[in-house]
């Protein structure tokens, strides 16, 4: 039990605050096709960021049910992060148009249950904005950072 | 709204004499008093038992789901949106109803009745015009129903059936003037952490009897995500991030398809108060997507479908 305690990261620090050392672990579904190549991309240009996100790789950010988003909060991931490819560009015509719809929903309930707007984050990222996607990264770490450790939604078990 | 029942046995007895119909939905009197219950009548002897009173309360769309037969159905407002929900999501074959429509001035609320009645019983409850009458052992009291009537009724936007094939006597006068989403604002208007207190507390006291799932028309899935194994996708018992999650999940699978008829929150046996999602489910609906729900079965569901110029401010 203990071991999975740790496995689900920031879950065993919960007593912990930011001060304390604390990073935030974030989970990013990245869409195959655009923001995973972009991450590649990052990677073959020795960018820098953060180290603090999970990468899932997805056939396209309309494979990415509310399920997986909610059911990581619940599971103690500090933050989410969707990448797909801008609008026009998906390899599936228009996944991440129906995606956006989705997410748009997914976000403004979330927003309006008292989830912090800053845990579930959402991006487009093409195969060539290799820079775009450390960027991208630093500003959700940053955003999670300032919001402390996920407790709202978080099953204790 | 009191007195439209000799009509209304009429049109049906009429659709089933001439056969346009094999059965009709439609409400009679319940076992309580101020409660009524649905009736589905084949038998042109039985047409006395329909009714129309302020305790039609129920969403008869439920009863239209996997029926094969020519259906002649009661309405209001909100009903007959719900129908065209279910007819443009393909579970309703529209060829197959006829809504009977009924201009509808709003059901009551029973438990703020009961809330007035403080722990005394009510035996008896017959309604005039404007008011109700209760009797009970030793008191009786004049109510008047716009008083004690259900929340979405007083903003409804919908009074009068949009879509219909018999309309029983007039439309009546649109509601103006009342902000429907009052208590959606002023939850808007609160800080994320009031608002997720807020929702704990509500939904604290969820006992997952799914009350609000059965009575939803929209909640017609033949497995519901949280009953799914394979994957287990939440957990069913009433802990608090499951039951939470249950609520968050059903609001966002009624977005564009939510009525708000009130169905769900007159059936929960917890007052939990799910109207605080639901109409921010059709509020997201109208203010982000421009829809409006349940006025045609030509408009897909909002869901399904996309616009390249879909506002995308959340994505950074």
């Amino acid at each position: 039990m203990k071991v999975n305690a740790e496995e689900k990261g920031s879950k065993a620090k919960k007593g912990g605050n930011p001060d304390d050392g604390w990073e935030p672990k974030i989970i990013a579904f990245l869409c195959n096709w655009c923001s995973y190549a972009g991450a590649d991309l990052a990677g073959i240009s020795r960018l820098q960021y953060p180290p603090n996100i999970r990468v899932v790789r997805v056939p396209c950010s309309s494979r990415v049910s509310p399920y997986f988003i909610i059911k990581s909060l619940q599971q103690g991931w500090d933050g989410v992060l969707v990448s797909g490819c801008h609008p026009g560009d998906c390899h599936y015509i228009s996944g991440n148009l129906v995606a956006r719809r989705r997410f748009a929903v997914l976000k403004d309930m979330l927003d309006y249950m008292g989830i912090e707007p800053g845990r579930v984050s959402f991006s487009w990222v093409s195969a060539a904005e290799g820079e775009r996607f450390s960027k991208v990264v630093a500003e959700v770490v940053e955003g999670v950072k300032a919001l402390g450790p996920a407790r709202r939604l978080v099953k204790v078990s | 709204m009191v007195g439209g029942e000799d009509k209304i046995r009429e049109i049906a007895g009429r659709l089933l004499r001439e056969g346009e119909v094999d059965l009709i939905i439609g409400y009679e009197k319940g076992t309580l008093p101020l409660r009524s219950t649905p009736s589905f009548i084949r038998d042109q002897n039985d047409l006395y038992k329909l009714i129309w009173d302020p305790t039609c309360d129920i969403n008869l769309s439920k009863y239209l789901h996997g029926r094969d037969e020519k259906i002649g159905i009661l309405a209001k407002g909100c009903d007959a949106r719900s129908i065209v929900v279910c007819g443009s999501e393909g579970q309703i074959d529209m060829g197959k109803v006829v809504i009977i429509g009924l201009p509808c001035s709003g059901v009551i609320d029973r438990k703020k009745i009961e809330a007035e009645m403080e722990g005394r019983e009510v035996l008896e409850a017959t309604f005039a015009d404007q008011s109700l009458v209760i009797r009970g052992e030793g008191f009786e009291e004049v109510l008047p129903i716009k008083g004690f009537m259900d929340d979405s009724c007083l903003s409804c936007r919908h009074r009068n059936p949009p879509v219909y094939d018999v309309l029983v006597g007039e439309p009546l006068p649109e509601i103006t003037g009342a902000n429907e989403y009052a208590e959606v604002d002023e939850l808007e208007s609160k800080s994320a952490e009031e608002r997720w207190g807020y929702f704990v507390e509500e939904m604290g006291s969820c006992i997952r009897c799914y009350s609000c799932r059965n009575v939803c028309p929209m909640c017609y899935c033949k497995e519901c995500f949280v009953d799914e194994t394979m994957p287990a996708w939440f957990g069913k018992t009433n802990e608090l991030t499951d039951t939470i999650i249950y609520h968050l999940v059903r609001a966002i699978h009624l977005t564009g398809r939510c009525v708000d008829c009130g169905a769900c929150s007159r059936a929960c046996p917890m007052d939990i108060n799910l109207k605080a999602l639901t109409k921010k489910a059709e509020k997201i609906a109208r203010e982000r997507f421009n829809f409006e729900v349940g006025l045609t079965t030509e408009e897909a569901p909002v869901l399904g479908v996309f616009k390249e110029d879909d506002s995308e401010e959340f994505i950074i």
